[in-house]
């Protein structure tokens, strides 16, 4: 099982840490599983329609077009968070 | 649009953001649980028969025989190492003489579809290509199963209730 906190060090760079060294990692098929196994949060940003129909497990859903402070106040900031929308496009 | 997500949650202050790229479809694809209101009506991969005998490309046609044989079974898909789906094995080509390979005897590349393709559209076109059984694989080619149209016709009549 991948551990969070390797992910993240992979994800900001060898010894850094800092907020502003911070940016969102790209991960393929195979390393989502082991990130939500280790308790990821899961955001679905289509919308709601789209969510309705067919979404993946535990996923909540949050359209871009709605991604405000308070629309994300649910999620905790300091757990991996994995967003996903329909494909690569 | 999740990359733009991804940035967006970062600048509200989340530490540790992923996007996965590949998205809903892949996951669908890889045959994997789903949640929603599509959910009622079951896919090719949730209704595909699991177990279906496998050999490696270089089995013996005698040897594959005997294990069909044995188990009942007219068919055997050949995965390469990987377990990628690489040919069908049934009717003549398991005539072969005993000492051929199971890659030498193989139907080359067969048609499959994705986990989650819509059963009705599915039916559809077996029906009217008079095709029986078709080889359902994952987004990365591994076998998932074999979808009857049979069974796909009886869980769409279960789910029309």
């Amino acid at each position: 099982m991948v551990e969070l906190g390797e992910m993240a060090t992979r994800n900001w760079g060898k010894g850094r840490g800092r907020r502003e060294d911070a940016m969102p990692k790209e991960i393929e098929i195979d390393e989502i599983r082991p990130l939500l196994d280790a308790g990821a949060q899961l955001v679905e940003v289509l919308p709601e329609p789209e969510y309705e129909e067919e979404h993946l497990p535990g996923a909540i859903n949050i359209p871009l077009k709605q991604m405000t402070r308070e629309a994300v106040a649910g999620l905790e900031k300091d757990r991996a968070v994995i967003v996903y929308c329909w494909d690569y496009l | 649009m999740s990359p733009r997500a991804a940035w967006r949650l970062e600048r509200l202050g989340f530490t540790q953001v992923y996007d996965f790229v590949p998205g809903k479809m892949a996951w669908l694809a890889m045959g994997w649980p789903r949640e929603g209101t599509a959910a009622a009506v079951p896919n090719a991969g949730e209704v595909a028969r699991r177990g279906t005998p496998t050999c490696a490309l270089d089995d013996r046609i005698g040897d594959v025989r005997e294990t069909l044989l044995a188990v009942g079974r007219h068919v055997c898909i050949v995965v390469n190492a990987a377990g990628i789906v690489e040919g069908r094995l049934r009717g003549r080509a398991l005539e072969e003489t005993p000492e051929a390979t199971a890659e030498e005897a193989m139907e080359l590349g067969p048609t499959t579809i994705r986990p989650n393709e819509r059963l009705e559209p599915l039916v559809e076109r077996m029906r009217k290509r008079g095709v029986r059984t078709i080889i359902v694989s994952d987004l990365k080619g591994q076998l998932v199963g074999i979808l009857y149209r049979e069974d796909a016709e009886r869980a769409l009549e279960a789910a029309r209730g």
